[in-house]
């Protein structure tokens, strides 16, 4: 067998540039496999991540300008109301805790030091619907609403770039020149799944936003839980009407909100991730196939020009499978090097597309291996014909043959 | 060491013996190819039966025959038929490495066998740095490295000139008498086919004669050969 292979390396080295253009279809056929699994993992991760990182339960409700809100004399993007928080929670049943959320981006001092961060307003459910715990001190309380209080909750990053090394309760930090009473710290969530720094970020009460910061009574986002993963339909069906009814959108009117559920969004990206394997699925299939019949050509090329090659073993007492082994042997190394290269090549296409186009991908041992796989039964199925036929080849015309 | 007993080519029936030195001549159609292929087992004889060492094998399936091409018998061709881009040790393995047991090869066996041939040297060497002669030595080289029981030599010499013709015509008689080796020599040269102790003229597919060389046929000037 290690000399059928060294029959076999020796055959491909003889003509260097013949194999790797041979070559070249497998390349493009794996690398497109492994691009597909990569991205098609990648997705799956990224889906995975987002779902741990803000529950399957969560929805979001923002505001979308419409004409119509316009034209009725209100501006489009300020027609969702803490009220309307409030009013999902009480009157749909399937919804079980919502946050009224106003964000705008500021600079946060601490003595000498500043930091330009994004302050969110939100109510104190916030910390349950997104399930972030505490490092120290405290959340925003209902009262802290009601008096809109002039205290704030810190994300982690913040605390590092305002304190350093040193513990921030109780410590005032000025936004807008207000001063505001650290109440608490977050403890670190890292990168959401579109890279953004969760942690780079000052909690206060809504209202406090609303009026000492912003100096507005609308609020831009609504965080809600359903009461279970299962009942989010229930819950953005009920919020939908509900919201109808209280902007008061006759039928014919188009919603002036959406209700964005985390579940759905993962599954838009999936959807797009598997149109995306689809497609590159069938580039590798496709160049497989064309990479195949190129293997296919060049040995029937090769066990022809070697037709005298095949008569002198045969002479010496090859047996018919010898000389079927050593031509398979021969494609399979053929391909196989296609894959290897084309595994290479598909793992640094995978970081090029996730790098510059954003787009998660995971390269696994899992998808080597298929990739792998695929490359050496390509190399078996159109290296059999082939390699059946120079075995097939009666000696005394082989020898003769010129 | 049983007697090898031929029975082909319409109605032909020879016996060579183990130790001789056969010249089969005749002209182009004679049938000493045909001949040549059923005695090297690459080809069965649609009739009759042929014995080697003692073995029926014309009803052997083609890997059957294989097996006994690779165990017993060695070829020399005319046009040597030597693997172009392999070295010259590697040209002499090539028998041995369809062995069924894969054993180590013997180098030292391949490295006797090139030095006695005057070979020595030449083992990374590539066939086609290798004048003519020096490549039919190189083929009777692998030809003899599994210790055939029948060495056939095709035209052995139809390539080369005739200085060299002698030197791989006194390897052959050499290999004949001092090893015993059994050789079947076709040829159409009397000169070369003298070189045997035997010689078996074929015509139209029948042996016209068949006697020690001393007596015969060629000796007679009338022959055209």
């Amino acid at each position: 067998m290690t000399v059928l292979f060294k029959i076999a390396f020796r055959a491909i080295q003889r003509n260097k540039l013949r194999s790797s253009l041979t070559v070249l279809g497998i390349i493009i056929g794996v690398g497109a496999v492994i691009v597909m699994v990569s991205i098609g993992q990648g997705a799956k991760a990224f889906v995975e991540k987002q779902l741990e990182s803000l529950g399957t339960n969560v929805l979001i409700i923002i505001p979308i300008s419409t004409t119509h809100a316009a034209a009725r004399g209100t501006t489009g993007t300020i027609t969702l109301t803490a009220e309307d928080a409030f009013a999902m929670v009480e009157e749909s049943a399937a919804v079980s805790y919502v946050s009224p959320g106003i964000r705008t981006t500021t600079q946060v001092v601490y003595g000498n030091m500043n930091w330009t961060t994004g302050v969110s307003g939100v109510g104190p459910d916030y910390q349950i619907i997104r399930s972030w715990t505490l490092k120290d001190g405290r959340f925003i309380t209902q009262q802290d609403v009601n008096t809109m209080a002039k205290v704030c909750v810190l994300g982690q990053t913040v605390v590092i770039n305002l304190f350093g090394a040193l513990d921030p309760i109780d410590r005032w930090v000025r936004v807008n020149n207000i001063p505001f009473k650290v109440v608490g710290v977050l403890s670190a969530k890292g990168q959401s799944p579109t890279g953004q720094d969760q942690d780079d970020m000052v909690l206060m009460p809504y209202t406090t936003v609303q009026r000492k910061i912003m100096g507005v009574t609308y609020i831009s986002y609504v965080l809600a839980s359903s009461t279970t993963a299962e009942s989010r339909f229930e819950a953005i069906d009920q919020i939908t009407s509900l919201l109808r009814q209280r902007h008061r959108l006759r039928p014919n009117e188009e919603n002036d909100f959406t209700v964005i559920s985390q579940v759905e969004f993962a599954s838009t990206v999936m959807e797009t991730s598997h149109t995306m394997s689809v497609l590159l699925g069938s580039i590798a299939l496709v160049s497989l196939f064309v990479g195949g019949i190129g293997i296919m050509n060049i040995m029937l090329v090769s066990t022809t020009e070697r037709t005298r090659e095949i008569g002198i073993r045969m002479a010496v007492g090859a047996k018919e499978k010898d000389i079927l082994f050593q031509f398979l042997i021969e494609s399979t190394v053929l391909s196989s090097l296609g894959g290897v290269m084309g595994i290479i090549a598909g793992i640094f296409t995978s970081k090029l597309v996730s790098y510059y186009g954003g787009w998660p991908s995971l390269v696994s041992p899992p998808s080597i291996a298929i990739a792998f796989f695929f490359s050496n039964m390509v190399g078996i199925f159109f290296g059999y014909y082939p390699a059946r036929k120079a075995s097939r080849l009666n000696p005394i015309e082989a020898l003769r043959y010129e | 060491m049983g007697a090898v007993k031929v029975s082909a080519l319409q109605g032909v029936s020879l016996a060579i013996k183990k130790g001789e030195f056969v010249a089969v001549m005749g002209a182009s159609g004679s049938g000493k190819s045909t001949m040549m292929h059923i005695l090297g087992c690459l080809d069965s004889p649609t009739q009759g039966s042929y014995y080697l060492d003692g073995i029926e094998v014309s009803r052997f399936s083609k890997n059957e025959l294989a097996e006994i091409r690779n165990k017993k018998l060695g070829f020399i061709f005319q046009s040597f038929n030597l693997l172009s881009r392999t070295t010259v040790a590697e040209n002499i393995e090539l028998p041995l490495i369809y062995r069924k047991k894969t054993s180590k090869v013997d180098l030292d066996k391949i490295h006797r066998i090139m030095h006695s041939l005057g070979l020595g040297g030449f083992d990374r060497h590539y066939p086609n740095q290798l004048s003519g002669g020096q490549q039919q030595r190189v083929a009777i080289a692998r030809a003899i490295v599994n210790e055939p029981t029948l060495l056939l030599a095709d035209e052995p010499t139809g390539n080369l000139d005739s200085a060299t013709s002698k030197d791989v015509m006194n390897i052959l008689r050499d290999l004949n008498q001092n090893l015993g080796i059994t050789i079947v020599l076709v040829t159409h040269e009397t000169d070369i086919a003298l070189y045997a102790r035997r010689i078996i003229v074929l015509k139209d597919g029948k042996v016209l004669s068949d006697c020690p060389s001393q007596s015969s046929v060629l000796s007679d000037p009338s022959f055209p050969g």
